[in-house]
């Protein structure tokens, strides 16, 4: 076990193999019920928008209240291409395309108002998310108000699993890289990076894309997991809810993302008996957490698979000295 | 011609609303730069508080409104206090995490003690039903007590702030915390001061609300909320005479946006005029860029 | 050849001239110092030559490899690919951020690998990724913080990390270095040690230095020539000796007993 400290590669692939597996035999054996299904799609999907939310937020300091408006772009462009494409490929071209436009919103939205200071950047992120939304509001190709139904379901467990772990890789790959670095030292002082010769804005802007682009990825497989999609499913409080799944799990921690959005997920459903109640304790439990935890969960730090490895080295160095 | 006067009698009215909501939040903002999501609960816990003075105690007007500003300006405090004080030196998004919190709370707490359905303000009678013609120019005397009540609240408020000790001390905080701390100057006691005139205010505006447009309901303060915010950053967040002006200005706005062109995109106007004066003068109309001293 | 120089260079805030037609030149290799007292505009003018100030007037040029290059009005971060590095005044290192990313992130300028080679973890990024950390371990050893290179930058001890952030600025690969108060806040011994530092990098790293320094005892040691500084005006130029017995000097900022440092 000593040999695979050695290769974190392996030890990363095996663990995302035996994932997969694992839930697709629960899945198959209907231990996971058609219920739960939609649950672990609402997961994989939150999990996808934390992560990127997160890489704008908790990595590079820039606070954007408006990712439902990211998602919405890319459910609605992969609603319109599935619906008249509703094959496998008409399947990933949608997603692609949500994604790739969702990217170039957050680009064109990003490069005037990210050198607004905090606070302003999050209203300006917000009005942007709110004018997103009423324009779908108002198109006719988007049906309005009445929004989008009949969408052909192509998401399933192989489908979540493959975007969701992928972006999460992603991500976290990044993260580790010089360039996630750059976008890291924005977050800590942009002047002092600026004196070091990383270009700021560029990456305030690299982070903002990419992060929309997964948003749009999130949004796109919402459209082909629930069939319907309308502009309030977008707004404030989507994004909110996205905030909130950052903040709990540790702004900056991308393994403490995946957790909050799992806790949260069962928190809402073991709620759902009392609708009235449910909205109440999640916002004190926002306010408790915010009071007596700010830095949610898991900090800034993550959970590393060396955990594993400790276990194993335990039992290497036992053998050894016998 | 006419319709055009008209229009301006509606706007002047809509933003007298906007206006006093809008000074809530840049007195907070001013003061210990906090975005207070909740303040626009506190407007909505103020139209309650008025409708339920008015139907069920069947008291007047005045004293309707006096006793809302009174309960606002108490909730005000508490909120400060529970949920914003111990995060004084928090990060940014703590706060405002914080405040979010608090405005779900309110909202749903709300919904939860009078269900979610809209309330309506009973009918006014007597002399504040009467309506003015000026040719055909209607101006009820609805909007004359309306905008007539934000003009005496906003002559008060700034007596408050530019005449009174109190005033200064707010003035000095809002400047340099620590400094005015230095010079003897309650700080807790200030910003507490600031949420209450703030509160006050929207307490009165949602009365106002209830007797101007009738219809009350828990998510009432959400959209108006996000307007008086936009009013309050066109001004100038922090300044006060730019609230006031930002709150008639967006209240122009939406009401000439809705009267001559598509009410469906009045709010989509709103929000970008939010983008377009962060992007060309963050700091407002009245507003001066500070730069960070490196 | 000089390697930069300063020309006529103003700044105004409102009505308040902070920097006032001030010229200087810099020959390659040279250690200089900028004195005056608090508030004379001596920030101002690395921030000027930093571009987080765009000046209001007068030019700066920079001259390497043969070529003539305008700074003023440039960004920041495009100064410092041009070559030029500084410290701060208030230290300003990336507190949550370990010792060895400090000085990481600050050759990110020059890493050889992009985007997608980051996310995609291609042989690239492995390579270069260790070739970083040997040069950033390289750097720390100098530095004496080697040891710490996992220490969370704002656990260091003050001066500590004042060394960081000489180190972070060398770590950009820099042909002119432009030090804001290195010594400030240090007692007589560790202001020896930086000396001696300052000067060991300047050989080594074949650097100009220019050094904004209150401390007499090291400005007048290692600095070849002086520029001094009051109100935003240049009051004076010279060699250490110069400058100790120029008279408006005296006046304005050293005072009678400069003759004793």
């Amino acid at each position: 076990m000593g040999r695979l400290n050695e290769h974190p590669a392996i030890k990363k692939a095996i663990a995302l193999v035996l994932s997969y597996v694992i839930v697709q035999m629960l899945i198959s054996t209907n231990i996971i019920s058609d219920y739960l299904q939609v649950t672990l799609a609402t997961i994989c999907i939150n999990i996808i928008l934390a992560v990127s939310l997160n890489l704008i937020t908790g990595i590079t300091g820039q606070f954007s209240l408006g990712h439902a408006g990211f998602m919405s772009i890319g459910a609605y462009m992969c609603a319109l291409i599935v619906l008249r494409m509703p094959t496998i490929p008409g399947f990933l071209l949608g997603v692609f395309a949500g994604a790739a436009a969702a990217a170039l919103v957050g680009c064109v939205v990003g490069l005037p108002t990210l050198r607004l200071r905090g606070d302003y950047l999050a209203i300006a992120t917000l009005g942007m998310a709110e004018i997103i939304r009423v324009i779908f509001l108002n198109l006719e190709i988007t049906n309005g108000a009445a929004g989008l139904s009949g969408i052909p379901k192509f998401v399933n467990w192989f489908w979540l699993f493959v975007f969701t772990a992928g972006t999460i890789l992603v991500i976290s790959n990044f993260i580790r890289s010089s360039h996630g670095r750059a976008c890291i030292s924005v977050r800590e002082d942009e002047i002092a990076a600026d004196a070091m010769g990383i270009n700021t804005t560029k990456y305030k802007v690299m982070a903002f894309t990419f992060g929309a682009f997964c948003a749009g990825i999130a949004g796109a497989l919402y459209a082909t997991s629930f069939y319907f999609i309308e502009p309030g499913l977008f707004g404030f409080m989507k994004s909110i809810d996205v905030l909130v799944i950052v903040v709990l799990g540790g702004l900056g921690s991308i393994s403490g993302s995946v957790l909050a959005a799992v806790l949260l997920a069962v928190i809402s459903t073991l709620l759902q008996s009392f609708p009235e109640i449910r909205m109440v304790l999640y916002a004190l439990l926002l306010i408790i957490i915010m009071l007596f935890r700010p830095q949610g969960l898991m900090g800034s730090k993550e959970i590393s698979l060396n955990v594993f490895g400790k276990l194993g080295d335990l039992f290497a160095s036992r053998k050894r000295r016998v | 011609m006419e319709r055009l006067l008209q229009q301006v009698v509606n706007g002047i009215s809509l933003g007298s609303i906007y206006a006093l909501i809008a000074l809530g939040y840049t007195m907070v903002y001013g003061i210990i730069k906090l975005i207070n999501f909740a303040h626009c609960d506190v407007y909505m816990i103020g139209a309650y508080v008025g409708y339920f003075c008015m139907s069920y105690f069947r008291l007047g007007l005045l004293p309707s409104l006096l006793i809302a500003m009174v309960v606002c300006m108490l909730l005000g405090v508490a909120i400060e206090k529970i949920a914003y004080r111990p995060l004084r030196n928090a990060a940014r998004i703590t706060v405002l995490i914080t405040a979010i919190g608090v405005s779900l709370f309110l909202e749903y707490g709300t919904m939860f003690f009078v269900k979610a359905e809209t309330r309506t303000y009973p009918p006014l009678t007597g002399w504040l039903a009467r309506i003015f013609r000026i040719g055909n120019v209607v101006i009820s005397m609805q909007q004359i007590v309306l905008v007539g009540i934000t003009v005496i609240l906003m002559v008060l408020l700034q007596f408050i702030v530019k005449k009174t000790k109190t005033g200064k001390a707010m003035r000095a905080v809002s400047i340099d915390q620590d400094a005015a701390e230095l010079m003897g100057i309650n700080v807790d006691t200030t910003i507490s001061f600031t949420f209450a005139l703030g509160s006050a205010l929207a307490g009165a505006a949602g009365v106002l609300v209830g007797i101007y447009y009738n219809s009350i309901n828990p998510l009432m303060g959400m959209v108006p909320g996000i307007k008086a915010f936009i009013a309050a950053v066109f001004g100038g967040i922090g300044i006060i005479p730019g609230a006031m002006i930002g709150g008639y200005f967006i209240g122009m706005v939406e009401v000439f946006v809705s009267g001559y062109g598509n009410s469906m995109f009045r709010d989509a106007v709103v929000y970008a005029i939010l983008i377009l004066i962060l992007i060309v003068k963050p700091a407002g109309l009245l507003g001066k860029n500070v730069r960070e001293k490196v | 050849m000089a390697i930069l120089k300063i020309d006529k260079l103003s700044k105004s805030f409102g009505g308040l001239m902070a920097v006032s037609n001030v010229s200087m030149s810099l020959e390659p290799g040279e250690l200089v110092g900028l004195i005056g007292p608090n508030g004379a505009g001596k920030t101002t003018v690395f921030n000027l030559l930093t571009g987080i100030y765009v000046p209001s007037s007068g030019t700066i040029t920079l001259y390497r490899d043969g070529r003539e290059i305008k700074l003023q009005g440039k960004k920041p971060h495009n100064i410092c690919k041009n070559g030029i590095a500084r410290t701060f005044q208030n230290i300003r290192l990336f507190r949550d951020l370990t010792v060895i990313d400090n000085v990481r992130i600050a050759m990110h300028k020059n890493v050889g690998y992009g985007f997608l080679s980051g996310i995609f973890r291609l042989p690239s990024y492995h390579k270069e990724e260790k070739m970083l950390t040997e040069k950033c371990m390289e750097l720390l050893n100098i530095f004496k913080l080697d040891h710490k290179k996992d220490e969370y930058a704002r656990n260091l001890p003050y001066g500590e990390q004042r060394h960081l952030e000489i180190a972070r600025a060398l770590a950009t690969d820099p042909i002119l270095l432009l030090l804001d108060e290195p010594a400030a806040g240090m007692n007589p011994a560790e202001t020896s040690q930086l000396t001696e530092l300052i000067c060991w990098i300047r050989e080594k790293f074949n650097l100009t230095i220019l050094l904004i320094e209150h401390d007499m005892s090291l400005v007048m040691k290692i600095c070849e020539r002086i520029y001094v500084l009051d109100y935003g005006m240049a009051i004076a130029e010279g060699t250490p000796d110069e400058i100790r017995s120029d008279r408006r000097v005296i006046e304005a900022y050293l005072g009678e007993a400069a003759n004793d440092v």
